[in-house]
C-alpha cells in the first residue's frame, strides 16, 4: 500500500510570503486574487496580491524577493573590480548601462575620470546607447503582448537579434557582457564595427517608424492605456521615480544632462515628455511614447559618437583600452554616491570605503525599477484588473534589478 | 562635468539645521555629495525643514542605506540621500544608532519613496522604522532568521528542509 505521498496543506506555503489582506476580514463583496509569481507577462517574478471588489481594484499589494541574490552582500567580499558580473545581472536587459554607471562611481572615487582617454569614453556611451535602445524595445514589445498584439513582439526579437549580434561581436556575450571595466574597457572595438553599427542605424530608423505605425498609434492600443493609470507629477517626485515614468508625467529630466556625466555634454539630443497627446499627460500611453521618442534620440547620439569615433579619435595601433585600469584598486577612505540614467530610471551605487582593502565596505545599489514599482499600488486603486496589466507594463520593470 | 551648487549654499544649509537642533553641525568626512550627521531625535524635524523650506526644496529622496559597522564598533548607520529637482543639490543625511535594538523614525510622512527603501533597510538590518505603515520584509522570506547584511550574520543550516549551502 502505497504511502501518501502528498498532503495538501491549505497554509503549506503562506508563511513564507503571506498575504497583507486575510480573507476572514474581508468585506462580502471583497476578494483576494493572486497574480502569482509565474505570470505569462515576460517581467519575471513578481506576485501581486489584489484586493479587488468584483474586477475593480482596491489594493494591491506586490510582493518581491523571488529573484533577490543579494548582490550587496556578494559586493562586501569581492573587489571593486571582480563586482562588474554581478552588475551585470542585477538589470539583465540594459548590462552596460548599469556597468557605466558603476564604473564610473569607482573611478571618481579614485579620482581618475580626467585621465580616461575619449576614445574609451566615446565607446562606452556609444554601448550604452546600443543597450538604451534594447532596453527600450523590450519594455514596448512585451508591453505590446501582454495587452494581447503577437507581431510588434516578433517584430521587436527581430531588430535586437541584431543589436545583441552587435554587442557580441564587441564583447563576447549576447547579454551580460563584463565589457566596461574601471578605467577603461576590456577589448577595443573590433575592425569595421563603426560600418556595421551605421548599417544598423540606416535599418532600423524606418523599423521605429513601422513599430510606432503598428502598435503605437493603434486605436486598440490607445484605447487600452490612454487615461490608463495617470501618474500625477507631484505624486511621481515624492514617490522617487526616475526615467521615463517621470517625463511621461511632464517633467524634462533626464540625468544626462543634469549631471551632464562623461561625454553627453558634448552631444546633442532632445529630452521627450509626455504631453498628454491621446489622454492625460501621465498616464500609460505617454510613457510608452517617451521610450518610442527616446529610441529616435539614442539612434542621434549613436550617430554622433559613430562620427568621433570615425574622426577625431580614430582608432590607432597604440590604442590600449585597458591603459588606465589599475591594478590594484584601493580608493581612500570615503563615501560616494553615483547615480546614472539607466533606460528604466535613475541607477544609483553608493560606495563607503575604508581606505584599507580593495574590497568596499558597502555597496548599495539603488535601482530604479524598485522605486518605479512602488508607485504601482497608488497609481492602480479603482481601474479594472486588465488595465492593471497595462499599468504594470507601462512602468518596465526588470524584475533583477528590483530584486538585486 | 557639471557641478552642482550645493557648496555654495553650504553655509544657508548649515544655519538652518543650527536653528532646527540648536547645535553644531557635524559634517560627514570625505563624502560626495557634500553631508551631515544628524542625531536621530532631530531627523524627523530637519527632514521636515528641508523638504519644505523654499531655499532647499529637497523633494526627492533617492536612496536610504543601512550601515552596519561591526560588533566592534556597535554602531548602525542610515544614509539618506536627498536630491533637489529646482535647485540641483545633492545632500547626504546621515544617522548613527546603537547596534542593539536600533530604531529610528520613519520618514514616510514627508516621502513617500521611503515606504520600500525603509522595508529594505528593515529587512536587511533590522533596524525598526516608528510610525512606518506596512514594516514587513520585503526581500527575504517573511519568516527567514537574522538579518542578512549584518557583519556577524550566519545562515541557518536549513530552511524550510532546504540545505542553505551548497
Amino acid at each position: 500500500m502505497k504511502e501518501q505521498q502528498y498532503i495538501y496543506k491549505e497554509d503549506n506555503l503562506i508563511d513564507s510570503e503571506p498575504n497583507k489582506f486575510k480573507s476572514k476580514e474581508l468585506k462580502s463583496e471583497e476578494m483576494i486574487i493572486n497574480l502569482g509569481p509565474q505570470h505569462p507577462s515576460t517581467h519575471g517574478v513578481l506576485r501581486l496580491e489584489v484586493l479587488s471588489d468584483g474586477e475593480i481594484i482596491k489594493d494591491v499589494v506586490p510582493h518581491i524577493g523571488y529573484l533577490h541574490r543579494c548582490f550587496e552582500k556578494h559586493a562586501e567580499s569581492l573587489p571593486y573590480n571582480q563586482v562588474i558580473p554581478f552588475v551585470d545581472r542585477m538589470d539583465y536587459v540594459a548590462a552596460m548601462n548599469s556597468e557605466h554607471a558603476y564604473a564610473m562611481g569607482v573611478e571618481r572615487m579614485l579620482g581618475i575620470t580626467e585621465q580616461i582617454p575619449k576614445r574609451v569614453e566615446y565607446i562606452r556611451v556609444l554601448m550604452a546607447e546600443i543597450n538604451r535602445i534594447a532596453s527600450h524595445l523590450i519594455a514596448v514589445g512585451t508591453y505590446g503582448l501582454d495587452l494581447g498584439a503577437f507581431t510588434p513582439f516578433f517584430w521587436i526579437m527581430r531588430d535586437r537579434e541584431h543589436i545583441l549580434r552587435l554587442l557580441e561581436w564587441a564583447s563576447g556575450a549576447r547579454m551580460l557582457y563584463n565589457y566596461i571595466w574601471i578605467g577603461g574597457l576590456f577589448y577595443d572595438l573590433p575592425v569595421g564595427f563603426e560600418q556595421r553599427c551605421r548599417e544598423f542605424i540606416k535599418y532600423f530608423k524606418p523599423k521605429v517608424g513601422e513599430l510606432e505605425k503598428l502598435l503605437i498609434n493603434n486605436k486598440i492600443f490607445i484605447d487600452r492605456t490612454a487615461n490608463v493609470g495617470v501618474l500625477p507629477l507631484n505624486l511621481a517626485i515624492n514617490s522617487g521615480v526616475t526615467g521615463p515614468m517621470l517625463r511621461g508625467s511632464g517633467l524634462r529630466f533626464d540625468l544626462r544632462r543634469v549631471d551632464g556625466y562623461s561625454v553627453y555634454p558634448e552631444l546633442e539630443f532632445e529630452i521627450p515628455i509626455g504631453e498628454g497627446k491621446m489622454g492625460q499627460v501621465g498616464d500609460c500611453w505617454d510613457r510608452t511614447w517617451v521610450r518610442v521618442k527616446e529610441i529616435y534620440e539614442s539612434l542621434r547620439i549613436m550617430d554622433q559618437c559613430l562620427d568621433k569615433l570615425e574622426g577625431e579619435h580614430k582608432r590607432t595601433r597604440e590604442f590600449d583600452p585597458q591603459a588606465i585600469v589599475p591594478k590594484k584598486i584601493r580608493p581612500k577612505a570615503q563615501e560616494l554616491y553615483v547615480r546614472a540614467e539607466n533606460p528604466k530610471g535613475e541607477l544609483g551605487f553608493y560606495f563607503r570605503a575604508d581606505g584599507k582593502s580593495d574590497i568596499p565596505f558597502r555597496c548599495k545599489a539603488r535601482a530604479c525599477s524598485f522605486v518605479n514599482l512602488s508607485v504601482l499600488p497608488e497609481i492602480s486603486r479603482g481601474v479594472l484588473i486588465a488595465d492593471l496589466i497595462a499599468i504594470l507594463g507601462s512602468i518596465d520593470i526588470v524584475l533583477g534589478e528590483v530584486d538585486r | 562635468m557639471k557641478k552642482n551648487r550645493m557648496s555654495v549654499e553650504r553655509a544657508d544649509l548649515l544655519t538652518l539645521i543650527r536653528q532646527i537642533t540648536s547645535e553644531d553641525v557635524v559634517e560627514i568626512p570625505n563624502s560626495t555629495p557634500y553631508g551631515i550627521i544628524v542625531k536621530k531625535e532631530n531627523l524627523l524635524s530637519v527632514c521636515d525643514q528641508l523638504h519644505k523650506n523654499s531655499a532647499f526644496y529637497f523633494d526627492i529622496l533617492s536612496c536610504i542605506t543601512g550601515i552596519d559597522n561591526g560588533p566592534e564598533t556597535r554602531t548602525m548607520e542610515v544614509i539618506y540621500h536627498l536630491y533637489s529637482i529646482p535647485f540641483n543639490y545633492s545632500l547626504a543625511l546621515k544617522v548613527i544608532l546603537p547596534r542593539e535594538n536600533p530604531e529610528l523614525e520613519s520618514v514616510v510622512s514627508i516621502w513617500k519613496s521611503a515606504n520600500w527603501l525603509e522595508r529594505e533597510v528593515y529587512d536587511m538590518f533590522g533596524i525598526v522604522f516608528k510610525n512606518h505603515p506596512d514594516l514587513r520584509r520585503i526581500l527575504m522570506p517573511a519568516d527567514w532568521k537574522g538579518y542578512p547584511l549584518r557583519k556577524d550574520y550566519k545562515h541557518e543550516e536549513y530552511y524550510r528542509g532546504v540545505k542553505i549551502e551548497y
